[in-house]
């Protein structure tokens, strides 16, 4: 086994019994199970892990979580591959390989870094200043800044992995399991209360599993959360969820949670599981005990690989044990960071000294740091790192009085890792995900949770609400789960809440946002903010200095907090400094909302198996398999799946919708028209609802016969259309578009609930009740004939626009004589679970006449050739009934109707409006584009003055030639004039006529 | 009188009979099955008028529900709350023919309506210690048993349809209603999803 030169010989939370290989850039390493991709990298002295965004700096660790800015990471191979993943997050597995990213050729010789020599050159806003002027020569440039920009590289292949989605639900949702978030889990479990609790790391404890020292009820830190997870395991309304990040919180307590269910198997062990998990979870209360993220100190040439948060080196030297043998130089503000110096030590890395910005600390940490030996330089900063590829010492130096300069002559420390803390920033993100605002702690320095939004019910709980004692942090979460269990009416007992004796107090922290150097920041060394995109304190200087002074500008201006970290190490410094140069208040310089998500999530998890054949449902006929058997080519008509044609072997849809469409005006043919709306309406008041929703009058519609109507909406435009027949004197049968059916069925009922909720009226949707297919044709009748003998069929007893109730093949029907192509037709209703029995009884009995089904192609054509509309195709909800000539549909002894006083506005009334018209090309065999725009008179270019377009466009073979329909203003009195249509290299001139081409008398409807 | 085989379910071309046959009842995690030709008729009228109530039951024998989302059962039909003024009277197959002219005869003179709608949707059963399983991965509504159970019924979207979802025991076991040209989707999609906590076809 190849040796892992920093890993210490004990302890820690990994398994060294369970050594894992993995390649990090080709490179053969070797961690152990329980390790991140960082722990191991660092066990194995491996520093140098990425190149910064804009200059290409050789960047290291800065962090051990969700944070993490630089130790981005390409993970995985071909299709699997994923970029920008932070290795502080991705568990290590055998077999694991790794890639750095933003490097050409190699991390160590980065051509790139040729941006860092010139980078007085490229301050903030250079892009927007340089290539955005002249404003169309970004066209040009943007090819080559893109190929530059970006860090890792996307999979070009399908995705072969599964997710998964689910909804759940529960009293409360507990986000973060740290000392916090798992006191109250077992308060609220031990009630009975649904609890579900997540955390994004892959065990449960939170900060717990990086301490050394801490007790809680008498056990060690990580024995106490052994034995709360125990707990809590056994209860059977709690659910642990580890490995899973809330990344959004929505309104009503409605938050999403990543689980990342395989990941850490890699590729091959999860093949039965899926990869990921999204939640989707509605909580009564949500407790956000997501913790504090350290924030940085900002000195010279802090990127430097070395360069790390103190807590991050506590997390390595105590829970993964990989940090032996190093050699560090703490600076700090605050007490928490001598912990570090306090464990690191203990874990064998040599403290050569903590530099404490404050000029005389004295509290416990500090003094039992001292008394270990370690020496402790306060008043003093960091002024500089040596080291390129690599930290390997620094510079340090008194400050001056005021804390703003640094004085006298420079001390050099050798060493390998420089540690910085700053203070701690709470986790306030899902907070402010809820648009609560979140406010300034002086106390702290730092943002903490404000009020919650109503309608929102949530808690901030420890570190994210900036109590980061541990003994608090214990004493709220219990409060929180009994708590909030108490007012979800749970009464069982929560028990005890834990408790941890001898907490050392410790002195307040001292702010310092930037850390002064021996040169003018800007000069010499960088002082970084934020490290993923580069932006530096001079960066956040030039801003103010050319007025971007609001945080939304200085964001915009610098892209600081806009890398996929969303700044989470990077916010409150770059604030603090803006405040400091406008000389205000921190938290008048604005604060930044938080978004989801909060750490990057996968497309995979959205759409779990809603991909290809589920991406949308596809509502198919009871007649569909029939279909599929018979060669029919599909059309999506919204979600159905509908037969637009059937091509026999060898034909071409010129061909087959040819065949079909002559077939009608010759034999017999059938289609399915089964999904139509239809909307049973029974009461007294059905009659008079009709005449409202309706133009025409329908009082003396008499029982047993149908009627065409025409829906308006309330601005006097077509809005839907169909037949409706009368069943009795109260009970009524509307059939609607395909398209329209939802929206008729609402448009009804919003009518009747809100304006007319007296009128005594039911609406109930049939469209499924009854499948559909109607026979076209002169044959038509003859057919029917041969299979019914309760239905008289001849034009007396079954008149046009009636229907009759009998059988057909034997099976119940209702059959209406109505008519969607001028032909002799009868639309056949049935049960869906007869219609393939009657539809094959028609195929057979029909194929003597050579019974043709036909498609919604063939259908559209037959339906153009007699000028009838559709609605949506000819009419776009700016169309009236005159504009479609159908005047004759508007009942003129009605008083009222929906949309009738629209129709009497100046502009509706317009003599000029678009017309619906035909259209005949000279040449009868150019078919004309739908859509197609047609001008009066031709210009040699655009523009033109477009007087209308073509709505619907076919050939026809009964007429032997190209019909179109079209929209055109004045059109009714434009009959006979030329219109031309401009195309891409040519123009076609077509003739204006009335918008209907064949049976022009109307006489074939009795076959 | 048509002839049974020539009446088809709406699913019947998945062949759910023979695989029913295959067994793997006893170890299954979820049984999903069709329920088909169940007998399904809109009722709509005014729950506060005892002459609609008493017509329901003399020809049901059900009393009407009026509590929000709970079924009454008596015998072999079941009444379904959809709303405040609607309800499914449901039952075995081929009863409309005898219940919707029963039903309107007994709502003479009332503001009431009757419609049959038996053959707009088929039912999709599911049963088993995995079914909240399942359908938490369609259906948004909290399905614990504290919660929602047996008698109890939701107009909810599951997947990407629309469905009724009634629970009729504790196994658990429920019923979906579903529009028959959604059925083909919804089956597909919840069996695929029913796969990974151990399928069998119900009878």
């Amino acid at each position: 086994m190849t040796a892992q030169k920093n890993r210490l010989g004990q302890g820690g939370r990994i398994d060294r019994t369970k050594p894992l290989r993995f390649t990090f850039d080709g490179k053969i390493y070797y961690g152990y199970q329980g390790d991140t991709l960082a722990s191991a990298l660092l066990a194995n002295g491996v520093t140098l892990v990425g190149r910064s965004f804009k200059y290409h700096r050789p960047r290291g660790i800065l962090s051990a979580g969700a944070e993490e800015p630089n130790a981005l990471i390409q993970l995985g191979l071909g299709d699997r591959t994923e970029p920008n993943l932070r290795a502080t997050q991705i568990e290590l597995y055998d077999g694991l390989v790794a890639e750095s990213q933003n490097r050409w050729p190699s991390l160590t010789t980065d051509f790139g870094a040729a941006n860092s020599v010139i980078q007085k050159f490229i301050p903030s806003g250079f892009y927007y200043k340089t290539f955005m002027w002249p404003a169309k020569a970004w066209m040009f440039y943007e090819k080559f800044i893109r190929q530059a920009a970006g860090l890792g590289k996307g999979p070009t292949e399908q995705d072969p992995d599964r997710y998964d989605k689910l909804y759940a639900s529960c009293d409360l949702l507990i986000i973060g399991a740290g000392p916090s978030g798992l006191a109250t889990a077992l308060a609220a479990g031990r009630t009975g209360a649904r609890v579900i609790l997540v955390d994004e790391q892959q065990e449960l404890g939170g900060s717990l599993l990086s301490e050394r020292t801490a007790e809680i009820d008498g056990k060690a830190a990580a024995d106490w959360v052994a034995a709360a997870v125990a707990e809590l395991t056994a209860m059977p309304d709690v659910t642990l969820l580890s490995r899973t990040v809330a990344w959004a919180y929505y309104d009503h307590n409605s938050v999403s949670l990543m689980e990342r269910v395989t990941d850490h198997l890699g590729p091959v062990a999860g093949a039965n599981q899926p990869r990921q998990r999204l939640w989707r979870v509605r909580a009564k209360e949500v407790i956000l005990a997501t913790g504090a993220i350290e924030r940085p100190l900002v000195y010279s040439d802090n990127d430097r690989p070395g360069c790390m948060l103190a807590s991050a080196a506590r997390t390595y030297a105590n829970r993964y044990g990989s940090m032996r043998g190093q050699r560090a130089v703490i600076m700090t503000n605050n007490d928490g960071a001598y912990r570090t110096a306090l464990d690191l030590t203990d874990a064998g890395v040599t403290v050569f000294a903590v530099v404490d910005l404050r000029s005389n600390p004295q509290g416990e940490l500090v003094k039992a740091a001292r008394a270990k030996g370690i020496e402790i330089i306060a008043g003093h900063a960091i002024t500089g790192v040596k080291g390129k590829l690599a930290v390997t010492g620094v510079d340090v130096m008194p400050l001056t009085a005021d804390g703003k300069g640094v004085t006298s002559a420079s001390r050099h420390i050798h060493c390998d890792l420089v540690l910085s803390s700053g203070g701690w920033q709470p986790t306030v993100h899902l907070h402010s995900q809820t648009r609560a605002k979140v406010v300034w702690s002086d106390d702290i320095q730092a943002f903490v949770p404000g009020d919650k939004l109503p309608g929102q019910n949530n808690r901030s709980i420890g570190g994210a609400h900036g109590v980061f004692r541990l003994a608090d942090c214990l004493a709220e979460g219990h409060a929180a789960g009994s708590e909030g269990a108490a007012k979800l009416g749970f009464g069982g007992q929560s028990g005890q809440a834990p408790t941890v004796s001898d907490e050392p107090a410790e002195e307040a922290l001292l702010p310092v946002w930037i850390v002064p150097s021996d040169k003018p920041v800007g000069q010499g060394g960088k002082h970084f903010v934020d490290y993923q995109n580069d932006v530096t304190a001079a960066d956040v200087m030039l801003a103010h200095r050319e007025g971007y002074r609001s945080v939304e500008h200085l964001k915009r201006y610098t892209t600081m907090g806009m890398a996929t970290d969303q700044g989470k190490t990077s916010n409150v410094n770059a604030l603090a400094i803006m405040a400091g140069l406008r000389n205000v208040e921190i938290p008048s310089v604005g604060t930044t909302t938080f978004r989801p998500p909060y750490t990057p999530v996968t497309l995979g998890t959205f759409s779990g198996i809603d991909k290809g054949d589920f991406l949308d449902p596809i509502r198919k006929t009871a007649m569909h398999q029939w279909h599929e058997q018979h060669g029919a080519v599909f059309e999506c008509v919204g979600q159905w799946h509908r037969p637009y044609y059937y091509p026999k072997p060898g034909e071409s849809m010129h061909d087959a919708v040819n065949r079909e469409v002559k077939a009608a005006r010759t034999g017999v043919t059938i289609v399915d028209a089964t999904t139509l709306g239809k909307i049973d309406i029974q009461g007294p008041d059905a009659a008079w609802f009709l005449n409202m929703v309706y133009t025409n009058a329908w009082t003396k519609l008499e029982p047993g016969r149908c009627r065409y109507g025409l829906m308006l909406g309330e601005d006097g435009m077509v809005f839907d259309d169909g037949v409706t027949s009368r069943i009795s004197e109260n009970h009524f049968h509307m059939t609607t578009t395909t398209g329209g059916a939802p929206r008729v069925m609402s448009w009804l009922e919003e009518w009747h609930q809100c304006e007319w909720p007296d009128k005594k009226v039911y609406f109930t949707s049939v469209t499924e009740q009854w499948s559909v297919m109607a026979l076209n044709g002169p044959l038509s009748r003859k057919l029917l004939e041969e299979l019914t003998t309760d239905i008289p069929l001849d034009d007396d007893s079954f008149p046009f626009m009636s229907f009759k109730d009998g059988h057909l093949a034997g099976v119940p029907v209702r059959i209406f004589r109505i008519s969607f192509t001028g032909e002799l037709a009868f639309e056949v209703n049935c049960k869906p679970s007869h219609a393939l029995h009657i539809w094959r009884a028609l195929m057979q009995a029909g194929e003597k006449y050579d019974i043709t089904p036909y498609g919604t192609e063939a259908m559209h054509v037959l339906r153009a050739e007699k000028g009838f509309i559709i609605v949506g195709q000819e009419t776009d909800g700016t169309i009236t009934p005159y504009d479609l000539g159908m005047g004759w549909i508007m009942a003129k002894s009605k008083t009222d109707f929906l949309g009738r006083r629209s129709l009497t506005r100046e502009d509706t009334k317009r003599p000029d409006r678009k017309h619906l018209v035909g259209l005949l090309t000279d040449n009868p065999n150019e078919v004309l584009l739908e859509g197609g725009q047609i001008v009066a008179h031709v210009k040699d270019k655009p523009p033109m003055d477009m007087i209308g377009h073509v709505t619907s466009s076919y050939y026809s073979p009964n007429c032997n030639r190209s019909i179109a329909l079209a929209l055109v203003k004045n059109g009714r009195n434009r009959m006979g004039e030329t219109v031309y249509l401009p195309y891409e290299g040519k123009v076609i001139p077509a003739r204006i006529t009335e918008p209907k081409f064949f049976d022009l008398e109307g006489k074939r409807i009795n076959g | 009188m048509v002839e049974a085989y020539q009446r088809r379910s709406a699913l019947n071309h998945f062949g759910l009979a023979a695989r029913a046959n295959q067994g793997g009842h006893a170890t299954a995690g979820v049984i999903l099955g069709e329920s088909a030709h169940r007998t399904i008729i809109n009722i709509r009228g005014d729950a506060n008028d005892a002459a609609f109530t008493n017509a329901v039951k003399s020809v049901t024998g059900v009393d009407v529900p009026t509590k929000a989302n709970t079924v009454n059962k008596a015998g072999e039909v079941s009444i379904l709350w959809l709303g405040p003024d609607e309800w499914w009277v449901v039952t075995t197959p081929d009863r409309s023919d005898e219940l919707v002219p029963a039903l309107r005869q007994a709502f003479q003179g009332q503001h009431a309506a009757v419609i049959d709608v038996s053959e707009s949707r088929t039912v999709i059963t599911i049963s088993g210690a995995k079914a909240r399983d399942v359908l938490a991965r369609g259906i948004s509504l909290d399905l614990h048993p504290q919660v929602f159970g047996p008698g109890q019924c939701a107009q909810t979207g599951m997947s990407k349809c629309n469905v009724l979802l009634h629970q009729t025991d504790d196994k658990p076991s429920y019923d979906i209603y579903v529009l028959k040209s959604f059925s083909d989707y919804l089956w597909q999609w919840t069996e695929k999803i029913a796969t990974n906590f151990g399928l069998a076809i119900g009878a």
